[in-house]
């Protein structure tokens, strides 16, 4: 009997053993709270999954036709009891998990800046955070390091427990930014801007790739992520500067024409500008900035002479053909000189709070903070109250 | 020629659109030649096409038309399911530097291919076959309320599939996915006829749909015998009401956000290109308001079969019929509410993604709700293991599985990491394999004695569900496994060749399923062959509960020929109880529709159009039109539209079957 209980044990093992459940174990706190979420809903959902599959084979067994011992009541079709019962115990179960949605989703949320490095350290809010600006291109990925002046494509890095904030967008179709072990996807659109916060706390070499299918190249459209300790990132960014070269607005022009499996590239300057002019979709000279056009408009726009201010479009990325019974393609030009463009992005950052203790209701007493103990803030013991 | 003539007739067709460096395609194109060759061959050989367009082609009779929808289902299952084989295949060899066998070209235009006949041209008409054939039986209908309408839906479905496989020997099918978002699927980066493709096949066959679901909500409120008040209809037809209430609401939504994209791609607007005020995130939403509910519109009806099937087999009526039915309508309602959940991570706000995560959880409610009820109808029952109750219980079994999944998927940061990764197709398709088409089997193995009058053969029965049950474990839970391994969906190959193994399982699975579509199309052959064996002359081959069993099998072209009167939820099965005696005398004549071709006309024209359309030769696009309005005028002169059946003629068939239930005593 117990050798029979091994072997039904064996596939399991050679399901566990030797594979990569990035999913399950990643390196990153906030993939690792996700993860924990999706195994606390699991466990909640076979409390009711598994009686139902047993009952269901229970009943298939027990009931029949050549069991003739069984009881057999052709006209028995309601129970009040019972209706009350597999109505309540399904809401039950969606009562926990809708407040742990609830929860999760607000404190997981990839637009609040991180409150904890892991379990058991808060944020050091003296220290900046790293911020990644992420262009999905087709088909390759471009990274730049605002605060260093550099830029990579297909290769990123970011030193152990410093809070990453991404600043996320594309060039051309949607795609999907996704490091499984540092933290849950988001997609990467043209011409909008998306962000994820995020900390890696184990040093290595990740895998990060493109998680929505975006055309030819989508195979080929993944990346390395690094989570090094700081002397390895000073001597990661170190050595991208060494790279020399410089990314401008002619050389970001070249480089989102399409292109599979690119290799690693690297340059040691980049124009400071050039993140704001991809996202709004004005890096070619001559064409208005999205931002311009909406401050424009929030002023109450060009009225009808606006429609005047386009001009014939040679280009549009790189295959747009005009539509077959429509107007010769056009774009918006520019009202201002493209050396002295105006309009800055600004986001809202939502802030996670610096009190990470679970809330209370009115009146009662704060128990006094101390740090979650465990790995997660689900799993976590109750910080001691004091009173 | 000058060029200029050859573009206007021909608009962007040109033999460079015949896919001819293809040897795949071209092996294809090569077989179906010769099979059509044959098929051709064989009905001109024995005089069949006149038989076949009078009886088949224009008949608005419901039951054949009904069949007719499951010919469509099957015939498209086996192109979707070679797409299926072609993308296991390239998954499993493309390790280790190796590309496979298909080209990124390729490759793409197979997923994009087989998620759009899986859903549209399989599910759906499995799902419409079944609604067609059973519900004006259920409820003691001679037809549907506008019969004319059904059979010109059933043509406008075809003429959405015939574009749908043209794509494939003429130009090519979309390269974007199943739900092509732009802006990739967009006129800047998709210039080709693919999506044009996509775009009218569904224009085309979603207004069949549409039409039909018209049609039985129609019927359903209308045309249910007397006695039959809403809380004694069969819970399948309560499915079928549902589930039409839903195609009717969501399908012009589909339609519009089509239309749109349409407009973008022939005129220039820019309702969903990244410029000029466009935004592809509002077709995502549209497409997903239709697309949710379009999941309910396959599922409901199979649970609908379930409750059938459950209560017929267990010999007992079906436990709490009444929180079935209030379950159903819940469901219907709440599909509306949780379209954002196909998009958690499209960067909504975390209490606009926990709203759509709460509501897609509320849902498990109503549908926990229905397993229980089922449960609890084989409690205390005589359960029966035919073939139907086998489908069953791999439902039961399969479905709460991907129910669960899909309730972890809905909760947004479980989403984050689950999202687009084979753990997602793992979740969706154990809910539509395990729910929709294991309920399309049952509801074929169940009904089919009904339609033809002999039972499915059992061995070649059991066979294709043991091939099926194990070959959908084995391809699907090595995508579960993949998922948690951060595998995403959609690639072409692999770097990682600790994976490989996975894919290779899951290759191996397909190749069952495979088993269990041939063994299928061999229980279809064995039965026919064995007919008079597996002969049912009852009417009535399971001891069953509802109004279809009974007339006879297969019904009379009138259904019943008095009307039932119903005093009972299980109609049948009371009306057997108090010991109903068939009535054998007073026989008045039957006021019937008359078949007409138009309908096949117009969706052939309007297939026609599509064609025109999708490869810029405006002339076809613009004669196809005026020819379908003329035709449309004109059949509304038409006054040739009802006959009626002799008393004599039914007299005659109602003697028939009095003598063959004498012979079965």
């Amino acid at each position: 009997m117990s050798r029979l209980k091994i072997l039904a044990l064996l596939p399991l093992a050679v399901a566990l053993s030797g594979c990569n459940y990035v999913v399950l174990a990643p390196a990153g706190d906030i993939a690792a709270q996700q993860r924990d979420l999706v195994i606390i809903s699991t466990v909640l959902m076979l409390l009711i999954v598994v009686p139902v599959m047993a009952l269901t084979v229970l009943f298939a067994w027990r009931y029949r036709q050549s069991n003739t011992s069984a009881r057999y009541e052709p006209d028995w079709d309601h129970s009040t009891k019972l209706e009350l019962v597999i109505w309540s115990a399904p809401l039950l179960i969606i009562v926990c998990l809708g407040a742990l949605t609830w929860m999760g989703t607000h404190l997981l949320d990839p637009y609040r800046n991180i409150g904890r490095i892991h379990a058991e350290r808060a944020v050091d809010q003296s220290k900046a955070p790293l911020d990644v600006d992420v262009v999905a291109l087709d088909w390759k990925w471009l990274f730049i390091y605002p605060d260093y002046g550099i830029a990579t494509v297909n290769e990123l890095a970011a030193p152990v427990d410093r809070p990453i904030n991404f600043h996320i967008t594309a060039s051309s179709v949607m795609n999907s930014f996704y490091i499984p072990a540092l933290a849950g996807q988001i997609y990467a659109m043209p011409g909008m801007e998306t962000s994820l916060h995020a900390v890696i706390n184990h040093a290595g070499a990740y895998k990060g790739f493109s998680a929505n299918y975006s055309g030819a190249g989508f195979s080929g459209m993944h990346f390395t992520f690094h989570g090094l300790d700081d002397k390895g990132f000073d001597a990661w960014i170190a050595q991208a500067k060494s790279a020399g070269g410089s990314l401008g607005r002619a050389e970001y022009l070249q480089l989102e024409k399409p292109s599979e499996n690119e290799p690693v590239r690297r340059w040691g300057t980049v124009d400071a500008d050039l993140y704001r002019l991809i996202l709004n979709m004005c890096v070619e000279t001559g064409k208005m900035c999205q931002s311009e056009m909406m401050a424009i408009d929030a002023k109450g726009g060009l009225g009808h002479e606006g429609l005047n201010n386009t001009l014939p479009l040679a280009y549009d990325k790189y295959a747009r053909r005009g539509t077959v019974l429509g107007p010769e393609p056009t774009f918006v030009a520019g009202t201002c000189t493209p050396d002295a463009p105006q309009g800055v992005v600004t986001t809202a950052a939502i802030k996670a709070p610096l009190d990470t203790a679970p809330l209370i209701g009115a009146g009662l007493k704060r128990p006094t903070f101390t740090p979650l103990k465990s790995s997660s803030f689900l799993l976590g013991q109750r910080p001691k109250s004091d009173s | 020629m000058s060029p200029d003539l050859l573009k206007l007739i021909f608009g962007r067709l040109g033999l460079d659109s015949l896919p001819l460096h293809e040897p795949i395609l071209v092996g294809t194109f090569v077989m179906v030649a010769l099979g059509g060759g044959a098929l051709f061959a064989g009905v001109t050989y024995f005089r069949l096409w006149g038989y076949l367009w009078r009886e088949w082609f224009t008949t608005v009779d419901h039951k054949r038309i009904g069949i007719m929808y499951m010919i469509l289902g099957i015939v498209m299952l086996l192109r979707g399911f070679a797409d299926a084989l072609m993308m296991r295949a390239q998954q499993a060899l493309a390790f280790g530097g190796s590309e496979g066998f298909l080209p990124a070209h390729h490759y793409d235009q197979v997923f994009t291919a087989h998620g759009v006949i899986m859903i549209f041209f399989v599910a759906m008409p499995l799902v419409t076959g079944l609604m067609n054939y059973v519900v004006p039986l259920q409820i003691g209908a001679r037809d549907v309320s506008f019969p004319f309408l059904n059979n010109f839906s059933f043509w406008m479905t075809v003429g959405g599939a015939v574009l749908v496989m043209a794509s494939l020997f003429i130009g090519e099918f979309a390269r974007t996915g199943w739900l092509a978002y732009p802006p990739l699927s967009n006129i800047g980066y998709s210039p080709d006829v693919g999506v044009d493709y996509y775009i009218w096949a569904l224009q085309i066959a979603g207004v069949g749909t549409t039409l039909s679901g018209i049609n039985l909500i129609c019927t359903i409120v209308k045309l249910r015998c007397p006695g039959m008040t809403m809380m004694k209809m069969p819970v399948f037809t309560w499915t079928a009401l549902c589930t039409n209430i839903l195609i009717v609401a969501s399908f012009p939504v589909l339609t519009v956000v089509l239309a749109l994209l349409s407009l973008d791609r022939y005129v220039g607007t820019n309702f969903f290109t990244n410029d000029f005020g466009g935004s592809p995130m509002m077709y995502v939403n549209l497409i997903w308001i239709w697309g949710h509910p379009e999941v309910y519109i396959l599922v409901l009806p199979a649970f609908g079969i379930f409750s059938e099937v459950t209560s017929t087999f267990s010999g007992k009526r079906l436990f709490g019929y009444t929180s079935m039915v209030y379950a159903t309508v819940v469901i219907t309602i709440l599909s509306y509410l949780v379209w954002l959940h196909h998009f958690f991570t499209m960067g909504s706000g975390a209490s606009v993604n926990s709203f759509f995560g709460i509501t897609t959880m509320i849902i498990s409610i109503p549908t926990g709700a229905k397993m229980f009820n089922w449960l609890f109808t084989m409690y205390r029952g005589r359960i029966r293991f035919e073939l139907p109750m086998l489908w069953t219980i791999a439902f039961m079994l399969t479905f709460v599985l991907g129910g669960m999944t899909g309730v972890l998927l809905a909760v947004p940061p479980a989403d984050f990491v689950l999202h687009n990764s084979l753990f997602l197709i793992a979740h969706f398709h154990n809910v539509i394999i395990g729910g929709v088409v294991f309920g399309a089997f049952a509801g074929i193995n169940y009904w089919f004695p009904k339609a033809f009058g002999f039972k499915l053969d059992p061995f070649w029965g059991k066979l294709s569900f043991w091939f099926w049950v194990t070959g959908f474990y084995m391809a699907f839970m090595p995508l579960y496994v993949l998922g948690l391994m951060g595998v995403t969906r959609r690639l072409r190959v692999f770097d990682d060749p600790s994976l490989q193994i996975w894919f290779v399982i899951a290759a191996i699975g397909a190749g069952l399923v495979f088993l269990g579509i041939l063994s299928m199309l061999m229980q279809f052959a064995v039965s026919f062959l064995k007919r008079e064996q597996l002969k049912d002359v009852t009417g009535d081959p399971w001891d069953a509960r509802t109004l279809e069993w009974a007339t006879s099998s297969p019904p009379p072209d009138y259904n019943f020929a008095f009307t039932p009167v119903v005093h009972d939820n299980d109609a049948w099965w009371d009306m057997k109880k108090r010991g109903y005696q068939r009535p054998l005398i007073g026989f008045k004549p039957i006021h019937m529709p008359s078949s007409t071709g138009t309908g096949v006309i117009l969706a052939g024209l309007a297939t026609a159009m599509g064609f025109g359309l999708i490869w810029y030769i405006w002339w076809l696009a613009a004669a196809s039109f005026i020819a379908m309005l003329v035709v449309g005028i004109g059949h509304t002169f038409n006054y040739h539209r009802d006959f009626d059946i002799p008393a004599d003629d039914v007299i005659r068939t109602e003697d028939a079957r009095t003598k063959l239930l004498a012979g079965a005593k």
